[in-house]
């Protein structure tokens, strides 16, 4: 039969070419403009949609397919890991503070993520970026999901992830770090968020934030985190591609969209690498078995790698942002800093902290030989004489933030590391402050938005931060102990110090029952 | 019989995260619950959105509709991500074995001339008010307000897209690429489209995403998808275009399927409140007659002189779908 001569299978690539070609069309009953009403706003100049490579060339039933193959593999492990009492196999449960952060900090900006994608993928008029964003926005609400019911076995028996994962990143001050990130990329226009999200965030910081929690997990027995961790790499590997792909498809469409680009990686990298400072601390405190120091992870994935992206981009014009030069001199301090100033707010955290001892000391001076030793060890010396002689020190005052990327004002000068950084703006007649000439920068292009933030601080001193219904005029009110109850922290149970918690008592208790026989 | 492992048992501190604790009691969770209330922020949000200055990220007040508790709103069939791909990577898996079959075999050869054409006239077009339903969806998952709607939606929004895929594979199976340029142009410029595509448009500047949710989900689809896959689908199967009803399977099941969540939803909206009531019934109405005017002409191609008979009776099932959900329509 000659008439089936034509009917040659379609190659992967042809046949997804015809899946979403033609798809959309130019609207007439109704403008396009009304149509996509974000497509314009933020000065982009995109002349034609049908430029757009879709790096993905997934059609849905194979998106389908494959997906729910690694749900399958996934939701095993984790079963497993419940049935067996899979928590006892870490090298320790003070390890599950890193674990806390994460589903408080990380998971609930995936949901953000959802839903600023589904956004992205309704406002561009293009279908191959619309397609691309929604696969990321399925992909997102998959992750946030899975890290939810991968931790949820840890809520069972440990302290610190019961407020799950929403209630605390509206409301705990180190949480509006990460969430002030989210909130500020998905108030901006589309392209702006995939610069902030799928370029900054995905692209340029991935290999310092997921990778790292993720790679802690594997070195510290967590199956469950670990589990998810590889089950979402391909995906994670889509988004790297997306964001890259996304920022040249810019930057080849109009010459003049260069310097607002150049505008939103300048300020989007220091952005995020000021999120980067509580994933810094977290290797470099938080892990019993480390994976490598901050330093080294900044130097490998940023120097080595984003140089090497910098330098692919510098064909279209893109240059290294300048706070680059800053974060050489930061790299040595801020996990630190970081540290040191939630060993002095542990009452205040929804996890528990220590000081380090002797032989991480000694890791630590080794992995920052120009500065531990000289700036931060007799810190922890000075503070473990204290809590030795029973005077633990709390800092009972709370400090101010950055007004850009809300972190506590402990970062210290580039050129001084002996004092606190301070920038200062005007306006509109008031002062507002921030950490850093980053932060400054930032804070000076759009000071409408920032003078918005939600400042934690601010808002505990103006009484916003306890449960509805408390006087804080009765007899014996305490203020923090109701910020506390408003976190849903737990006082004495979630916070303090990781020695004489309960998670140290019932871990040593419980591992005992599963090896011993008395 | 029965055997009994033992297993080193340790009491736990709790069974799950606090607000499903206030919500549910303190017991195990399921993975729908854990992934999907309450993990929407509510309540405290950094900045205003420069595309929307009067409202907050996530804004109740994005819609007529008003709900005490948004979490009301819950899927019936749970899904999660992990759920809800399982089941379509089944649905598609079955889906993929009668394009198989069809094209090894060179069964849409067999297909009577006119019942093919049809198809192509009909269905293939029928992509592109895919991809606005995909748009609608989206835009839901985007501004909508709770997980539990908002979720659910994405993964309609992505059936849409797949439904829009198989229909592009069927137009590819019947004519090869030449289909989809016809059914494009006959999208833009064509008679029989134009009512259609005008409803559509109308639906994509809609701000309201209840009020889309209305249009798109209860009203267009619960029209068109009986009418293509269970009026048309029994007209190819009882005329020799059994290959066609193979290949709308996966629609098939799908509306069916989806039709149930969709109800759930209308129906909770509904009971909630007069208002919500009222302004539900109202929204049906109008869109009621939209969508008939735009199904009119498709429906003549597909029908010829049934077609009124076949919409009269869409309508009225329409009806009395509506009526049990608790709507005045």
């Amino acid at each position: 039969m000659d008439m089936k001569a034509n009917k040659k299978k379609l190659g992967l690539k042809e046949k997804y070419a015809h899946m979403t070609r033609g798809l959309d069309w130019q609207t007439t009953y109704q403008p396009m403009d009304k149509v996509f009403p974000q497509a314009t706003f933020e000065g982009i100049k995109i002349h034609d949609w049908e430029k757009w490579e879709d790096p993905f060339r997934l059609t849905m039933d194979a998106y389908w397919k494959y997906q729910a193959e690694k749900e399958r593999k996934l939701y095993a492990v984790l079963d497993a890991f419940a049935q067996n009492n899979g928590h006892l196999g870490i090298t320790d449960a003070r390890y599950l503070n890193a674990v806390k952060l994460f589903l408080t900090g990380i998971s609930p900006l995936e949901y953000v993520a959802h839903r600023g994608f589904a956004a992205a993928g309704r406002n561009f008029p293009g279908v191959g970026p619309r397609v691309a964003c929604l696969m990321q926005s399925i992909d997102e609400i998959r992750h946030a999901q899975t890290q939810i019911h991968a931790l949820s076995n840890y809520n069972k028996f440990y302290e610190g992830f019961h407020a799950g994962a929403a209630h605390q990143i509206e409301r705990i001050w180190y949480l509006s770090v990460p969430k002030s990130f989210f909130d500020d990329a998905f108030s901006a226009g589309p392209f702006e968020w995939m610069i902030a999200i799928g370029f900054s965030f995905e692209y340029v910081l991935t290999n310092l934030l997921f990778v790292p929690f993720m790679s802690g997990a594997a070195y510290n027995g967590d199956m469950a985190t670990v589990t998810f961790g590889f089950s979402a790499q391909s995906d994670e590997a889509r988004h790297m591609t997306l964001g890259l792909e996304c920022i040249k498809f810019m930057l080849e469409q109009d010459p003049d969209n260069l310097p607002i680009v150049q505008k939103w990686i300048d300020k989007w990298a220091w952005r995020g690498i000021r999120v980067l400072t509580l994933v810094g601390m977290m290797m470099d405190y938080m892990l019993p078995k480390r994976v490598m120091s901050w330093k080294e992870a900044w130097e490998i994935y940023f120097e080595q790698n984003g140089g090497a992206l910098f330098n692919d981009l510098a064909k279209y014009g893109i240059k290294v942002p300048d706070c680059i030069t800053q974060c050489t001199v930061d790299k040595e301090h801020i996990s630190h800093q970081a540290w040191c100033t939630f060993y002095q707010y542990a009452h205040a955290s929804a996890f528990h902290t220590w000081l380090p001892n002797a032989e991480e000391m000694d890791w630590l001076s080794a992995k920052y030989p120009n500065t531990f030793d000289k700036y931060y060890r007799p810190r922890y010396e000075q503070w473990r004489e204290m809590a030795d002689k029973g005077e633990r020190f709390y800092n009972n005052t709370l400090p101010m933030l950055c007004q850009v990327c809300q972190i506590p004002m402990v970062f210290t000068e580039p050129d001084d590391p002996s004092k606190i950084c301070y920038r200062e703006s005007d306006y509109q007649g008031e002062k507002y402050h921030t950490c850093s000439d980053g932060c400054k920068h930032i804070f000076d292009d759009e000071p409408e938005k920032y003078i918005q933030a939600w400042l934690p601080v601010h808002q505990i001193y103006q009484g916003n931060c306890w449960p509805e219904g408390t006087d804080p005029t009765a007899e014996g009110f305490d203020p923090m102990a109701k910020v506390l109850e408003w976190y849903h922290i737990e006082n004495g149970k979630d916070n303090l110090d990781y020695e004489g918690s309960g998670d140290q008592a019932n871990f040593a208790a419980w591992r005992g029952a599963a090896t011993q026989n008395t | 019989m029965q055997i009994d492992l033992r297993t080193v048992a340790i009491k736990p501190l709790r069974h799950t995260f606090d607000h499903l604790v206030e919500r549910f009691g303190d017991k195990p969770a399921s993975r729908y619950q854990e992934g999907s209330y309450n993990i929407q922020q509510e309540h405290i949000f950094h900045y205003r959105p420069t595309w929307d200055a009067d409202r907050v990220l996530f804004d109740k007040k994005r819609t007529k509709i008003q709900m005490k508790d948004w979490y009301a709103l819950k899927d019936p069939r749970q899904y999660y991500y992990g759920a809800y791909t399982i089941a379509r990577a089944r649905q598609q898996d079955a889906a993929e074995s009668s394009f198989e079959m069809i094209e090894d075999r060179g069964l849409a050869e067999l297909i009577p001339a006119d019942l093919k054409q049809i198809a192509l006239d009909v269905l293939v077009p029928m992509r592109h008010v895919e991809w606005g339903g995909n748009m609608g969806n989206s835009y839901i998952t985007a501004y909508g307000y709770g997980t539990v709607i908002t979720q659910p939606c994405l993964y309609h929004a992505m059936d849409h897209l797949g439904v829009a895929q198989y229909l592009t594979r069927i137009g590819l199976v019947l004519d090869g690429p030449d289909a989809l340029d016809a059914a494009k142009d006959a999208w833009m410029s064509g008679a029989l489209w134009q009512p259609m595509r005008r409803h559509v448009e109308n639906m994509l500047v809609l701000d309201d995403w209840f009020e889309i949710f209305v249009a798109q989900n209860l009203v267009l689809e619960g029209l068109l998808n009986p009418m293509l896959y269970d009026y048309l689908d029994a007209e190819f199967s009882a005329k020799g275009g059994t290959a066609i009803s193979m290949m709308t399977r996966f629609m098939a099941e799908w509306s069916t399927e989806t039709a149930k969540w969709i109800d759930a939803q209308i129906k909770t909206a509904a009971a909630e409140s007069p208002e919500n009531k009222e302004q539900l019934g109202a929204w049906v109405k109008h869109y009621r007659s939209a969508t008939r005017e735009a199904l009119a002409p498709i429906a003549r191609r597909a029908f010829g002189d049934q077609a009124d008979d076949v919409l009269a009776d869409l309508v009225s099932e329409f009806n009395a779908r509506c009526a049990k959900l608790g709507l005045a329509v």
